[in-house]
């Protein structure tokens, strides 16, 4: 055995959320006999999936040292975009006739093209990444509403709704479809030299530039991952709820930073990994089953999930042993 | 054939030209030290030499064949290795990781125990005694250079660039880089060497090139360059070192800053002190003998776990910076881009941050009033800067801690605290600066120096040198550089 002692705490350190999910699952046993049953756990990992997709691109994003506020817009614009180029003007679309099978593709490249813009903006014309991503959150979401009058979309191809609502081997596709992106996230950001440069530039991006690292065009890349993530994200939820309200995606930056950033990972960049942000979400998916079992009043909810965000930041602060920045 | 040269290179950064048809011959195997005051184009033309930036105009040559294409940054990197002044390792990632930043495998995913024997040898064969499983960010500055170093050379390459590594290690470090250095150039290594300091030039280079306002000024053997021709060069006029004034400290005059029994648990313990008006007092010690812990007490940037500091007479709070300054206190902080001046804000707002109170009726301050203040400051300093109006940090390092200087003399304090005031300044700027405390208390105050710099210590009239916490001598004017030294490292007696 020759790994130090050091080396091993810094392998754990993805992992202080671990005791905070195992509090949350005994904690919610006593709450509810339910919450322990195989159908209930399936249905917190499902309901979390789409909000994971985007908690994965978001942590790459920040690890590379950069921010997108703009993918919650793009959750619900890129799949209500692709849906209308596809249904019939009866049915709130253009009616432009194009093939169904054609809508997921689309919406993916719609989600890539919001981070390719995105990526334009920051890496091109060095504006800064939170100011430009909060102004396209509000030109993305602007741009849905303008399109769809501010209306649901019901009338949808049962094509696009699949990968929402199909299961698979048992469970539902969305959780394997999740299971395995972040799979390969993880291999990427650990395993990859592509993925170590976010890493490296996150950390010190002349000292990346000196190392031959392409940083531009690295960063790019990612927000166009992001970008397609967060469209991928739209779809599982689309297909979920069976329609795409005004409101789908608003409000989850909140859950995809709080996810992120209790996982471990910094909003300085450099720093955390894809696994800690699986716990992380796991974490704001099992508070959110246990406060819906426990009967806790909507009006409550935000209040009893600020505090246990701040909570679960205090644990892995301490368990950590590092400031959390 | 001569390992590296560079030849007619021209570059500009809109109108400013940071190199001007300059250049530079270095022979196979020697150490050539690049000396120059800031924006001499010194580091323009280090990102030249690495390949981070074209030139303008002119061709670099390695061995007499043409350098590479910018975009082939494995080819510069087998053929000039750089340990940058800012450093290039990234915090958040191993020590392997950073040596084998960007080629962690050749193909497919890494492996990562293979990553780390491999960078266990590379630490091995350079002699870095550093654990390859750490965060860097967790190493101390000089392993993280040895660590730069390693890396540098592991990609095979016979040249390095020494970018200022001296300018953050304590004098044991910079003595075992030197050693380091000279057992390179015994493997045949060629390196530029780049410092502010010029006894360093003589001690670790055989040849030495100086440039001047962005061109080429002279190249020499060191031998054939005494010490005030260099510096000559470097200014472009004979000027002397800085010539220290004669005064006679008044030994009943009023005590201005005074400690009586200052301890702080890992810095110093049982510290008395008492600095008279119209005295100078330095502090010298290596990095470790905790003179910057002191001096920051002093003014209450820290506090100490026992013991009284008063300032003019007037018992301060421990802790508590404003009362120090109210009491009438001046203070150069230690890193001035962390603590000395607010780079967006003006040369005017900088300097009079803290006679803002005086400027104004009713906390606001009066513009008028403040830029006159501000020009009479930047008069006294010889500050060069477009006027009172320009930020400060468009301002060269040397200007901008003039800045500062003028910050703490604003208000005409009765004492001073200066930390290390002449680090990365050049050698005008450091006149200046050395003058400013001298005016100063030639104005009836007291000061207490802390610098590393022997010329700093010789305008005190007494140096105070501490060794693991405790002042073990004091030392009145007219020392000799060999005791001095002595005495710091702890070898006397």
């Amino acid at each position: 055995m020759t790994e130090s002692p050091r080396f091993n705490l810094g392998r754990f350190r993805d992992l202080t959320l671990v005791p905070v999910i195992i509090v949350l699952l005994v904690a919610g046993a006593m709450v509810d006999p339910v919450f322990l049953t195989e159908g209930n756990l399936t249905n917190v990992l499902q309901q979390q999936s789409a909000l994971a997709l985007v908690v994965l691109a978001e942590a790459m994003i920040l690890i590379a040292g950069k921010f997108d506020l703009s993918l919650e817009s793009t959750v619900g614009m890129a799949p209500a975009l692709a849906v209308m180029l596809v249904i019939p003007a009866s049915a709130g679309g253009f009616g432009l006739g194009v093939p169904a099978g054609l809508a997921i593709p689309m919406c993916l490249l719609i989600g890539a093209l919001v981070g390719a813009f995105n990526g334009l903006l920051i890496m091109r014309f060095k504006l800064s990444a939170f100011v430009v991503t909060l102004a396209m959150l509000i030109v993305v979401h602007g741009l849905q509403l303008g399109l769809t009058g501010g209306k649901s979309l019901f009338a949808l191809p049962e094509s696009f709704l699949y990968l929402g609502n199909a299961s698979w081997l048992g469970y539902p596709a969305a959780i394997w479809i999740t299971g395995l992106l972040f799979a390969a996230g993880i291999a990427a950001l650990g395993y990859f030299r592509l993925g170590r440069a976010l890493y490296a530039i996150g950390g010190n991006a002349d000292a990346a530039r000196a190392a031959g690292i392409r940083v531009e065009r690295v960063v790019w890349t990612v927000f166009i991952i992001g970008g397609t993530l967060a469209a991928l994200a739209g779809v599982l939820e689309t297909g979920r709820l069976g329609g795409i309200s005004a409101n789908q995606g608003v409000g989850w930056i909140f859950m995809v930073f709080a996810a992120a950033v209790i996982g471990g990972v910094s909003m300085d960049g450099g720093k955390g990994t894809i696994l800690g942000a699986l716990t992380g979400v796991l974490v704001i998916g099992l508070v959110e089953n246990i406060l819906t079992l426990k009967g806790v009043p909507g009006e409550w909810k935000q209040l009893v999930y600020g505090a246990i965000i701040l909570i679960a930041l205090m644990i892995s602060r301490l368990a950590g042993g590092k400031a959390q920045d | 054939m001569s390992a590296v040269e560079a030849s007619d290179i021209t570059k500009r950064y809109g109108p400013t030209t940071a190199l001007e048809r300059a250049g530079i011959v270095i022979a196979e195997g020697e150490t050539h030290a690049l000396v120059g005051r800031n924006g001499a184009g010194k580091s323009t033309l280090v990102s030249i030499l690495t390949g981070l930036q074209r030139p303008d105009a002119g061709q670099v040559l390695f061995d007499g064949r043409p350098a590479p294409a910018m975009s082939d940054r494995d080819a510069w990197r087998r053929r000039v290795a750089c340990v940058y002044q800012r450093s290039t390792i990234i915090p958040s990632l191993t020590v392997a990781e950073n040596l084998f930043l960007n080629r962690q495998s050749e193909r497919g995913p890494i492996r990562w125990r293979a990553l780390r024997a491999r960078a266990r040898q590379v630490l091995d064969q350079y002699g870095v005694a550093v654990d390859a499983e750490v965060l860097a960010g967790d190493l101390g500055v000089e392993q993280r250079q040895l660590v730069e170093i390693a890396r540098a050379l592991s990609f095979g390459a016979r040249f390095i660039i020494l970018d200022e590594p001296t300018a953050q290690l304590d004098g044991p470090a910079i003595e075992r880089l030197f050693t380091r250095m000279r057992s390179l150039r015994e493997q045949g290594v060629t390196m530029m060497f780049i410092s502010h300091h010029l006894e360093e030039v003589y001690e670790v280079c055989q040849s030495v090139t100086v440039f001047r306002d962005a061109r080429h000024v002279v190249t020499s053997p060191v031998a054939g360059l005494p010490h005030d021709e260099l510096v000559a060069a470097m200014t472009g006029e004979a000027t002397t070192d800085y010539q220290t004034r004669s005064r006679s400290a008044d030994a009943s005059a009023r005590v201005v800053i005074s400690a009586a029994g200052l301890t702080l648990a890992g810095r110093y313990s049982g510290i008395d002190l008492a600095v008279r008006a119209g005295e100078i007092v330095g502090l010298a010690g290596s990095g470790s003998s905790g003179k910057v812990g002191l001096a920051e007490t002093l003014v209450g940037l820290r506090k100490a776990d026992a013991g009284a500091v008063s300032v003019n007479g007037t018992t301060i709070r421990p802790g508590d910076v404003a009362a120090a300054l109210r009491a009438g206190l001046g203070f150069v902080p230690q890193d001035r881009h962390a603590q000395g001046f607010v780079p967006l804000l003006s040369v005017a707002e900088n300097a009079t941050l803290p006679i803002a109170h005086k400027l104004g009726r009713l906390g606001t301050v009066s513009p008028a009033r403040r830029r006159a203040r501000a020009a009479t400051l930047i008069g006294e300093l010889d500050i060069k800067t477009t006027g009172p109006d320009q930020p400060v940090g468009d301002l060269s390092g040397g200007n901008a801690q003039k800045v500062v200087m003028a910050r703490a003399l604003a208000d005409a304090p009765a004492a001073l605290v200066v930390i290390n005031p002449t680090a990365g300044v050049d050698v005008k700027a450091k006149q200046a600066l050395l003058g400013a405390v001298e005016d100063a208390v030639a104005g009836g105050a007291g000061a207490v120096l802390v610098s590393d710099e022997l010329d700093d210590l010789r305008i005190c009239d007494r140096v105070l040198v501490m060794l693991h916490g405790r002042i073990v001598k004091d030392m009145p004017r007219g020392w000799s550089d060999p005791e001095l030294v002595a005495v710091v490292e702890g070898v006397d007696r």
